[in-house]
């Protein structure tokens, strides 16, 4: 063999146990390398008196606001399980029902998750308004024609 | 071996300096082109995301110094193998020019990433899969800018930067596919995906010419680099044989 052969699959060889090992270092961290819970993982597995992230849609009809005239009380579901929330402050432009959101907070005892920071989430859908009202015209209330919205 | 024949045809730093010198003035020029007319197209003739707004302009320099930053870094770990395994003379002298240019894309891509993070999502930074490997990439280059020159004797700089590329470039699949493996404030891939673009081609367009763009425009600082470092080289040997002389 070659010195260069041999370079090379030693090169080779690293590459591969290098590799196996992060796949099985990140497997094995999982549950830590998501960002956000969804209603169900929180349902199923309480966490207790802990900060955490919940993330899921705003479900469509749940915005409220609070007579304190600052908070507003509304549902994350993942469309099985939701959760209902409620949070004081300025929620950002893409906040709507039907968005995609992450909260940061606690669940509280009587079930309502106190969020202390509100995330927007968008997909990864970029198009005109011109087109999507189109799309929307067309019977395509996603906006979105399987992947593409060309 | 034909490969390895072509391989060596261009491993020449004298005939690398005459291609490079005939290359750089179309690199320039395309570069001048493509970015003039890209950010017309970007922040002129483009419209309005639906649900974005002007907001999504920025995504215009953030995509494309994303895009970079893990092809500056692939190409880095692929010359750094080609270094270690075939002792090809320009490949750590490519990875020392093109390190400083990708640390650069990495931080643009950080920077407006943060400036669009704040208005849409409504935080400037969070601990997610995707933001968190990106930061690691920064400072992969910085680590592997900082080993380089921190051995008196420059090939052994260049052997443990080498290495450190190799190692580091198992960070790059976790980049990409963070937002599929995991689930992430960062929305998953718009362009690179199997079933299509999810972005209109008015959009599209002027996204494709501003990465052609930057491509070109890093392709001319790389060589503009590699040529003041075989430059320092020449002056390094000139001087360590005029010492023998006296």
């Amino acid at each position: 063999m070659t010195r260069k052969k041999r370079r090379l699959y030693v090169l080779v060889l690293c590459l591969l146990g290098i590799g196996t090992g992060s796949a099985l270092t990140l497997t094995a961290l999982e549950d830590n390398l998501a960002f956000f819970q969804s209603p169900t993982d929180i349902l199923e597995k309480p966490a207790g008196d802990r900060n955490l992230r919940l993330g899921g849609l705003v479900e469509a009809d749940s915005v409220e606001r609070l007579p304190d005239g600052a908070s507003i009380r509304f549902r994350i579901t993942d469309t099985k399980n939701a959760v209902a929330v409620v949070y004081t402050g300025i929620v950002p432009d893409l906040f709507r029902e039907g968005q995609g959101v992450v909260a940061e907070g606690r669940l509280g005892a009587d079930g309502v998750f106190a969020a202390r920071e509100i995330m927007a989430k968008h997909d990864e859908t970029y198009m005109p308004p011109e087109v999507k009202q189109a799309l929307e015209r067309a019977g395509h209330p996603g906006g979105v024609v399987g992947g593409t919205t060309r | 071996m034909t490969t390895a024949a072509s391989f060596h045809r261009f491993a020449n730093p004298a005939r690398f300096q005459r291609i490079g010198d005939l290359l750089l003035p179309w690199l320039f020029g395309a570069t001048a082109l493509l970015l003039g007319v890209g950010l017309w197209l970007a922040l002129v003739v483009s419209p309005p995301d639906y649900q974005q707004g002007d907001t999504v302009r920025i995504m215009y320099v953030h995509v494309p110094a994303a895009w970079m930053s893990l092809f500056v870094y692939t190409s880095m770990a692929v010359s750094a193998a080609v270094g270690l395994v075939w002792k090809h003379p320009l490949a750590e002298v490519y990875a020392k020019a093109a390190a400083p240019v990708g640390a650069g894309f990495t931080a643009l891509c950080l920077a407006t990433g943060s400036l669009w993070g704040e208005p849409m999502w409504g935080t400037w930074w969070q601990w997610d899969a995707r933001m968190t490997s990106v930061l690691v990439l920064f400072f992969l280059y910085l680590g592997f800018i900082a080993l380089v020159d921190a051995f008196d004797e420059p090939a052994r700089g260049a052997k443990a930067g080498a290495i450190l590329l190799i190692v580091g470039v198992v960070n790059v699949p976790i980049i990409k596919f963070s937002v599929d493996w995991w689930n992430t404030l960062h929305q998953p891939a718009s362009v690179f995906r199997l079933d299509g673009p999810t972005i209109h081609s008015s959009m599209l367009w002027p996204l494709g010419l501003m990465a052609v763009g930057f491509t070109t425009w890093f392709a001319a600082v790389a060589i503009v680099r590699m040529k003041a470092e075989l430059a320092e080289r020449r002056i390094r040997a000139i001087r360590i044989a005029q010492i023998g002389r006296e």
